[in-house]
């Protein structure tokens, strides 16, 4: 198809000017402010012409010791700290914390404060999936996709300002449960959002799928084996990209997603397309697990009743009960009571697999808590995936990874 | 899947050296400094556990004999089982372990992590830097020892430190944030304050 072009002189002139050409290797340093590292990412890039021979990510520009500060405080106090974390999903880092230090107390939380976290952690993945999509579209020169996904996200972030109070700093969980039930009406609103949002979706996705420019950019870019993709550590859209079919929703459920059906989408080849798809196909299932949770919504409490040391009680006894009284101001000054020993729990979160090992010595306050954040093992693939690509594919690469640096630096 | 095999028991036939560790969900075991590559690559061929999810370390706290313990999380894509194995590090306050590069390649990040917050020398690492740190910070944050409030340290530029004379300072921590002490049951002890009182509303930031 393509015409073919003869210039039978050509090798003869490149030989000829090649004593004089002399080449060297450039440094570029890419970030740590570029709009396509996505916050405060630095790539030490050196060049051979347009071409990238080493890639080395320089990270910490957004390190505040999260888990120094963590050390020092009652295991509630931390919760607001989850939210930096990857603050495009903080309802997903809210819930993946509070089910970690349940676990290390032991503490099973009802049928309703689960529902109540599936449907926001579902709705925090298509809200990042949503922002993911529409930077790497900007990132890879289409515009319009950002537009329609930000529309998208404002009429979810609607939804969380009802439930949390707060747009995006949600702090929602509660160790036990969740600092408030479900707002009236709320559930229908949901509901409405699902049956409008999966048609606009579509539209959305149909901007990139079949688009040509996209197409050119992403398609067998930044290719991550399957044996390199577990070897490096990566969760996530990024690790089924590869055609690794992992998901702990499905492999080690919690918070009852082993009730719901859901599919888990893979990729064939791993490159940026491939992951692109998984986040456009994760959106549908998490609408779908989000249906089947409202179309079931349990009743009853939305806090675990049987924890008086770890859980505060209702605000209205607090002001007018002694008992009550003197058991939130136990857990206000000492923080909740847990036993001594370690748990190691991981969620799925929209980036990947977020994992808390929490340390405890008995008392209100962790002795150690690690935070495992996806995006610093999903970066850490790059100088691995960068080495031998052109400097305008890393931008691709990095839009594909989709990672934030507030949890990566943490 | 059939609960007839205990995992803590097949483990510790494959790894002879594995002693039990304390722990509230996933098996875990207690291997030596000097086994635990091979203790790790065991798991990774035989037990099937092929996936590193998390590389970190705990500091005891200051003048306790093994201070600092790597602790490895791993993972089996078969099972979806994880298993945490832990090692005491060598060497009191210059602690050092065997690195796991070797196995994983992503246990570089992990270790140069965990290099930068505790000062662990994990030998064998092909480029041993710190990571969220600056190169040339002077100190190791997650120590116990290390206080919350900061301490103030030269910029890292050295050559604008010179000129300009500046440090950077520790971010103000008049009024919070609290400070409570893990596993304390005492009340008075457990309470969350401003434990670094040296300075705060009242009294001025000493110079």
């Amino acid at each position: 198809m393509a015409t073919e072009f003869a210039f039978p002189d050509a090798g003869a002139k490149t030989a000829a000017a090649a004593p004089e050409f002399q080449t060297e290797k450039m440094s570029l340093s890419m970030g740590p402010s570029h709009p396509s590292t996505h916050g405060v990412l630095r790539l030490q890039l050196e060049l051979d012409g347009e071409v990238v021979t080493k890639c080395e990510p320089i990270i910490g520009y957004l390190h505040r010791g999260d888990e120094k500060i963590a050390e020092n405080m009652t295991y509630n106090q931390f919760v607001p700290y989850t939210d930096r974390l990857d603050y495009l999903a903080p309802l997903a880092n809210n819930v993946a914390y509070a089910i970690a230090v349940e676990r290390l107390a032991k503490l099973e939380v009802p049928e309703r404060c689960q529902a109540i976290r599936v449907v926001s952690c579902e709705l925090a993945r298509i809200s990042s999936h949503l922002l993911g999509l529409g930077a790497y579209g900007i990132d890879v020169g289409a515009w319009s996709v950002f537009l329609y996904s930000f529309t998208e996200r404002e009429k979810l972030y609607k939804l969380f300002e009802e439930l949390t109070g707060a747009r995006f700093t949600t702090s929602y969980t509660r160790i036990g449960g969740v600092a408030r039930d479900v707002p009236e009406g709320w559930t229908d609103r949901v509901n409405a959002f699902c049956d409008q949002f999966l048609p606009i979706l579509d539209e959305i996705l149909a901007l990139l799928t079949r688009n040509k420019i996209f197409m050119d950019r992403t398609v067998g870019v930044g290719v991550i084996s399957r044996e390199d993709a577990i070897a490096y550590g990566l969760t996530g859209p990024n690790l089924r990209g590869s055609g690794v079919g992992l998901d702990l929703r499905k492999d080690r459920p919690y918070s009852g997603y082993e009730r719901y059906q859901f599919d888990v989408p893979v990729g064939t080849k791993g490159d940026c397309y491939d992951r692109y798809l998984v986040r456009g196909e994760e959106m549908k299932q998490s609408v779908r697990i989000v249906k089947q949770v409202l179309a079931n919504f349990p009743k009853g409490p939305w806090q675990a009743t049987d924890a008086r040391r770890i859980v505060s009680p209702a605000k209205d006894k607090v002001l007018t009960s002694m008992e009550e009284l003197i058991q939130n101001f136990m857990l206000v000054t000492e923080g909740p009571q847990m036993p001594a020993g370690e748990v190691y729990f991981e969620a799925e979160n929209p980036k990947g697999a977020l994992g808390f090992y929490v340390v405890s010595r008995g008392g209100g306050v962790p002795w150690r808590l690690k935070i495992r954040a996806p995006s610093f093992c999903n970066l850490s693939i790059l100088p691995k995936i960068c080495a031998g690509t052109m400097v305008s594919d890393v931008v691709s690469i990095l839009g594909s990874l989709d990672f934030v640096m507030g949890e990566c630096d943490r | 899947m059939s609960a007839s095999v205990d995992p803590l028991a097949a483990i510790k036939e494959l790894i002879p050296q594995a002693t039990d560790r304390a722990s509230l969900d996933h098996p875990a075991i207690n291997v030596p400094a000097e086994a635990v590559v091979e203790a790790l690559r065991q798991l990774r061929d035989r037990a099937g556990y092929d996936f590193l999810v998390d590389l970190t370390a705990i500091d005891q706290g200051e003048g306790v004999a093994d201070r600092f313990t790597v602790v490895y999380h791993l993972f089996s894509t078969a099972t979806s089982t994880y298993v945490r194995v832990a090692t005491d590090c060598r060497g009191g306050a210059a602690p050092v372990v065997p690195s796991v590069t070797a196995l994983w390649p992503a246990a570089d990040w992990h270790e140069r992590e965990a290099f930068d917050m505790f000062g662990i020398r994990f030998e064998g690492h092909p480029d041993l830097r710190r990571i969220l740190m600056w190169d040339g910070y002077p100190h190791h944050p997650l120590r116990k020892e290390f206080p919350l409030a900061g301490v103030e340290t030269q910029l890292p530029d050295l050559e604008v430190a010179a000129e300009t004379g500046t440090k950077v300072l520790p971010a103000p921590m008049a009024g919070g944030p609290f400070v409570a002490s893990s596993g304390e049951m005492n009340l008075t002890e457990a309470e969350p304050r401003a434990k670094d009182e040296s300075w705060n509303e009242r009294n001025v930031k000493p110079e």
